[in-house]
């Protein structure tokens, strides 16, 4: 079963051409890995994959913003609020049943659980990423979206990210470096 | 009773992050007595009461638009606007929590802003004190409108101010004259617009 579809993608940033034809299908249990050099369209591409840029052209199939789990460059969470207060929100927002538990074991997971009371802004910026994933996963999201999600993660940090990849869901992949990831991929897309 | 839910959490988070930053409110507070010390040594003796309530209205609507600038900074310095957009909440929801939490900090602002009016001029009548409390209603609504889109431009320090200000016009007029029908209308009418078209304001691009 596809996940994602899109045809003929194409987007412009004023004269600047990012993306042009770019084809894309994803299965259910599929991973996807893009790859291309700075400014080759690969985060572009992910923010309208992830249902947050629209393209200029093209058509574009995504499943339902509920089950999308998104990490861009950012880890996006709010540095001024705790774990817990992040998660609490987010789980809210996601309609995420039992949220108070699936947060905690999302922190237990992720090496955060001695954390969860202390504020977001306090953290090295592995450690946001670390929390940036368990947003991710919060509300069990069958297609993760993640642009250079090893960005910042420390070598345990990185294994915790191959551990989540390993799982059975639908994966787009962008990064600079794709060796760590090169055996889990199904497809690949290079961006010139 | 989920969109209420999710009102309630989001603009909890907001009074969150101001309670612990602790910037917005004490330069709202700072500027607008700032602003009635200055009212009052730069207008001669003997000016008229109209006069003084105008300077009133002109130092809340500057405050509100001080208060309007940091509303979404933490949403535009920590991308969060796409953490929240990706949610399946209503986006009309970020909307209200956010004019929510803007309306807090403007009433919080004027429950000092008016006594030291009083301190400087004369004392407000209930009538002030009531299209102060409408004025803030369609303040916080179109200014938090405003602000989304502000922070979604490049020039966002600048246009913030360039839409704000012509349309806090019909408040200062409906707050001098004391038209509490006038004020409630607006409210009514630009609430509804804000509400409705949050959505496009934060729809991808």
């Amino acid at each position: 079963m596809t996940v994602v579809a899109a045809r003929g993608l194409a987007k412009r940033y004023g004269d600047r051409r990012v993306l042009r034809d770019v084809d894309v299908d994803v299965a259910a249990d599929g991973f996807l890995l893009v790859t291309g050099p700075n400014g080759s369209g690969k985060t572009t591409l992910l923010r309208m994959l992830a249902g947050l840029a629209a393209p200029d052209a093209g058509e574009l199939s995504l499943p339902a913003r509920s089950v999308i789990g998104y990490l861009g460059h950012e880890p996006l969470v709010y540095r001024e609020l705790t774990p817990l207060e992040n998660l609490a929100l987010f789980g809210r927002l996601y309609r995420v049943a039992e949220r108070r538990e699936r947060a905690g074991m999302l922190l237990e997971r992720f090496g955060l659980w001695e954390v969860r009371h202390r504020r977001v802004s306090t953290f090295s910026r592995g450690m946001q990423q670390r929390l940036g994933l368990c947003r991710v996963l919060l509300h069990h999201p069958s297609l993760l979206v993640l642009d250079e999600p090893y960005n910042a993660l420390d070598a345990a940090g990185a294994e915790l990210l191959d551990g989540l990849l390993d799982e059975p869901r639908a994966v787009v992949l962008a990064t600079h470096e794709p060796r760590r990831v090169e055996r889990r991929a199904t497809q690949r897309l290079a961006l010139a | 009773m989920t969109y209420a839910r999710d009102v309630a959490a989001l603009a909890r988070k907001d009074l969150l992050l101001e309670l612990r930053a602790k910037e917005t409110l004490p330069s709202m507070l700072l500027f607008v007595v700032s602003a009635l010390a200055i009212f009052h040594f730069a207008l001669p003796h003997g000016t008229g009461a109209v006069a003084a309530l105008g300077l009133l209205w002109a130092a809340l609507i500057f405050t509100a638009l001080l208060g309007l600038t940091r509303a979404f900074v933490p949403e535009r310095e920590q991308g969060m606007f796409d953490a929240l957009v990706l949610t399946p909440c209503d986006r009309s929801a970020i909307w209200l929590a956010k004019t929510l939490s803007v309306f807090a900090f403007l009433v919080a602002a004027e429950v000092v802003a008016l006594p030291a009016f009083g301190v400087f001029f004369a004392g407000v009548s209930a009538r002030t004190v009531a299209a102060v409390a409408l004025a803030d209603v369609g303040i916080a609504a179109v200014g938090t409108l405003f602000g989304a889109i502000a922070v979604a431009g490049r020039a966002r320090e600048l246009l913030l101010p360039l839409l704000f200000l012509p349309a806090a016009i019909p408040v200062v007029v409906g707050g001098v004259g004391g038209y509490l029908w006038f004020l409630a209308l607006y409210d009514a009418i630009f609430g509804l617009l804000a509400w409705a078209t949050f959505e496009y304001v934060v729809a991808e691009s």
